[in-house]
């Protein structure tokens, strides 16, 4: 660990991320770093596979001209939703930016609507009227998709408004980028969530890239864990490349909030594989760096090594829950190539209730 | 020589108030800054202090008179070494409820002005043309009872019988709140100062005493934060009202209203709307300059996704906001602080709402049609009245819903008279007037004697100067000449 820890800091030197945050002190935490039982390894490695491959085929299907529009993937950054949903119980809501595929999947939503929905189908989860970046499920307890940076950092805490209105117990996932970090309502929200001790966790996907630029050449603290610290809000960093490290602190800080502590702050130090959107140029990182980044920290590649030698699954057994991944993607492309276009009906409905 | 301590205005709104409390006595000595009164008004009270040193010789005014005038001498003062009973017998007459000129460039010094207008803690003057001329039609006179009524009546949505109060627009968009938060748990205010302080225009009073800290909430200052904790909160099916101290405010959160609140249940697929109300004084308050002075009706009836309310009476405004909370949709609900204090009749029911999206026809009239809404039409009116002693009879549409316009009532109105003037405080280019033209157009065209006609605020940011602020807004002058002009008048 410690080895592959100085190996990505030289291999991120190289680039003009110099100091970056991601390298060494979330490997920090990983003597302590809670070990998964089998079950809690399959379903990771299920859920973390399902992700992957839902937007390696989002991304074919963006090639093939079937999705339009902007087209955020979430590749490399699946143990995050993955770990912090497994934290979750039954009624905690969650709400995040564009780059939502991952969590709407994390949340149980039907992969052939979110993938319809991609495509601009009547079968999408907003009957095709939302596109990649707006998607909801009140059933799910998923708030969206949201497509203004930072916006959704108020609304969650809203959300967690309401929580503690209802004095429900829930506690509302709140996630945002490193670049959304340094809009002003993300403080406007911090401040609200801590004087009311709101019940939210606020999850920085910190993937060190607010589009081309790098957090060092946006952001004056570099460490998201404490942007709550004038507020009172406690925070971490977290390997958020390892789901068992993710879990852990979802579950500390889900625990904080739920029992009436107010907000806490998890900086997920993360990498995402694939550019800003579909149009990325790809200038502003070197492709050492990426290439780096997938053979050492991959979080779905740490769990499948952990089947496979501590719990001694097979190869066969692997492929066997990959080909079932692939199964489930690829009907929901096929459906979503072939389900009709929205009904032209539907541009004057859902305005007003 | 004896100074005479003048009838301070809270604001340059105020015209009279109450003489609370002395807190000095005749013979006391002061010095500048000492408390001598407390004085009150309906929206505030507050301390009168000395400006000179000297000896309170003579109070003129005594503890608990109401409706004393601004600029009323109160009491005299002894200046240093001066004999103070000499000071007391040279004191003038009570002028008690005579109204001197509002305070402007010229009042005394003797009368401090707290500085209450600090980001719009008090109401603000009127200009002149206002106050004066523009004055609402007299209210009638408490209560009484409606006998009967046409259907283009004032008082269309009020069953016959029904027995009128008078209220004020403030008090009546108090009860439409407290009436819906007694029915409805889920309803709640959130705003800056709608608790503790009692509301910066005093529209949310006593809700904190009925409905206690949970759901009458204090933000901090921090209009996009909180306009989004709101639509968060509206997300999960609780019903905030958020409060702008004034719409200007609102700018800093204009992303969360439309991108977050208006778009969500399209974006969703119907799924997932925002029952949420978001109100405040909206448009031109007066001496606040461009930056506190705007109307903002037309930018948000340009957002499918949003209903957008601008009552002008009283009636109107606690009929309409009580529907607003109970609409699903995402509400702009455009109040006009000018208004707050005007009294109107309201009726006396347990339940009264007014519908959403229906003009009213405030005057019935054969030869023009004249539309507005919230205080554009006490211009609309007043011109009315001048119109009719020229022999010109207007109708006064009173559009009270900008989105959902209701084109019917235009039309119809349009098709009877063929003559139209539109009459707003907002910016000419884009605005509601140019709106209700088209529709006119689409719809009536060939029934048009003359083209339409608008008035509006000029297309210049609102000035400071009391005479230029005074030419940037409309003026009843202006209304009269465009309806005479489309009348070839």
């Amino acid at each position: 660990m410690a080895v592959a820890a100085r190996k990505a800091g030289r291999a991120a030197s190289g680039a003009a991320n110099k100091t970056t945050p991601n390298k060494g002190t979330a490997r920090k935490a990983a003597p302590n770093t809670p070990q998964f039982d089998q079950d809690q390894d399959l379903s990771a490695y299920n859920d973390m596979l399902l992700i992957r491959r839902f937007e390696e085929k989002s991304g074919q299907m963006y090639g093939m001209g079937l999705i339009g529009g902007f087209c955020h993937l979430y590749i490399g950054q699946e143990a995050v939703v993955v770990g912090m949903q497994m934290a979750t119980r039954e009624g905690d809501q969650v709400i995040t930016g564009y780059r939502d595929h991952g969590h709407m999947l994390a949340c149980g939503m039907d992969p052939k609507g979110v993938m319809a929905e991609l495509t601009g189908r009547r079968g999408g989860l907003s009957k095709g009227k939302g596109g990649s970046m707006h998607m909801f499920s009140k059933e799910k307890h998923f708030y969206g998709g949201h497509g203004i940076v930072g916006a959704q950092v108020s609304l969650g805490t809203g959300i967690a408004f309401a929580n503690h209105y209802r004095e429900n117990g829930n506690v509302c996932l709140t996630y945002f980028g490193d670049g959304a970090a340094n809009q002003g309502q993300v403080y406007e929200s911090f401040n609200m969530a801590a004087l009311w001790k709101l019940p939210v966790v606020y999850v920085i996907e910190n993937n060190r890239y607010a589009m081309g630029t790098s957090v060092n050449r946006a952001s004056a603290q570099t460490d998201f864990s404490k942007r709550g610290l004038s507020f009172g809000i406690p925070g971490e960093q977290v390997d958020g490349m390892d789901v068992r490290a993710v879990y852990a602190a979802g579950q500390r800080a889900i625990e904080h909030a739920r029992s009436g502590k107010g907000p806490y702050i998890l900086e997920m130090q993360t990498y995402r594989y694939r550019g800003h959107s579909m149009s990325d140029p790809a200038k502003y990182r070197t492709k050492d760096e990426v290439t780096r980044m997938r053979e050492e920290f991959d979080p779905i590649e740490q769990v499948r090594r952990r089947l496979l030698e501590s719990w001694k699954l097979s190869e066969d057994e692997l492929k066997a829950i990959d080909s079932q991944v692939r199964e489930i993607v690829n009907a929901a492309a096929e459906f979503a190539t072939h389900d009709p276009e929205p009904d032209p009906s539907e541009l004057y409905t859902d305005i007003l209730l | 020589m004896a100074i005479d301590i003048l009838m301070p205005a809270l604001s340059p709104t105020m015209e009279q108030g109450k003489l609370a409390k002395w807190l000095k006595k005749e013979g006391d000595k002061v010095k500048p800054g000492d408390v001598l009164a407390e004085i009150e008004t309906d929206k505030a009270t507050m301390e009168v202090e000395a400006i000179d040193e000297g000896v309170l010789a003579k109070i003129l005014v005594t503890d608990g008179t109401d409706n004393v005038a601004v600029n009323t001498p109160i009491a005299v003062l002894a200046g240093e070494g001066e004999d103070v009973s000499a000071a007391a017998s040279r004191a003038p007459a009570q002028g008690g409820g005579e109204a001197p000129p509002a305070p402007g460039p010229s009042a005394p010094q003797q009368a401090p002005v707290p500085d209450m207008q600090a980001e719009g803690m008090a109401d603000r003057p009127a200009p002149d043309a206002r106050t004066d001329s523009d004055r609402p039609v007299a209210e009638p006179a408490t209560p009484y009872i409606i006998q009967s009524r046409t259907s283009h009546d004032a008082m269309a949505e009020i069953p016959e019988g029904t027995e009128m109060v008078t209220m004020t627009v403030r008090e009546a968009l108090r009860d439409a709140m407290a009436e819906e938060m007694r029915k409805d748990e889920n309803v709640f205010v959130m705003g800056e100062e709608v608790a503790e302080y009692q509301g910066a225009y005093k529209v949310t009073q006593g809700l904190l005493q009925e409905f206690g800290a949970k759901r009458v909430v204090d933000t901090p200052i921090t209009e996009h934060g909180f306009a989004g904790v709101g639509v968060g909160a509206a997300f999960t099916g609780l019903r905030p009202i958020v409060e702008f101290m004034t719409f200007n405010f609102a700018m800093q959160a204009i992303d969360q209203i439309i991108n977050s609140a208006a778009k969500t249940l399209y974006m969703s697929g119907g799924q997932l709307g925002a029952p949420i109300v978001f109100r405040g004084p909206n448009g031109a308050a007066a001496r606040v300059a461009a930056q506190h002075s705007q109307d903002f009706s037309a930018w948000y009836s340009n957002v499918p996704g949003l209903k957008v309310i601008a009552p002008y009476t009283a009636s109107d405004a606690k009929g309409l906001l009580k529907s607003a909370i109970r609409d699903p949709n995402p509400i702009i609900f455009l109040e006009n602080e000018i208004l707050y204090g005007q009294s109107f009749p309201v009726p006396k029911l347990d339940d009264f709402t007014v519908p959403i999206g229906k003009a009213r026809i405030h005057r019935e009239g054969k030869d023009v049609t004249i539309v507005s809404f919230s205080i554009g039409m006490t211009y609309a009116l007043k011109a009315a009245q001048e119109l009719e002693k020229e022999g010109i009879q207007a109708e006064v549409i009173d559009l009270r819903t900008i989105r959902p316009m209701d084109t019917d009532t235009i039309v119809a109105s349009v098709m009877k008279t063929g003559r139209c003037v539109t009459v707003e405080e907002g910016f000419p280019q884009s605005g509601v007037g140019a709106e209700i033209a088209m529709r006119i157009m689409e719809n009536a065209f060939d029934y048009l004697d003359a083209p339409v006609a608008r008035v509006t605020g000029k297309d210049v940011p609102m000035p400071y100067a009391a005479n230029l602020e005074k030419l940037a807004l409309p003026s009843v002058a202006e209304v009269v000449q465009a309806a005479k002009a489309v009348c070839y008048r």
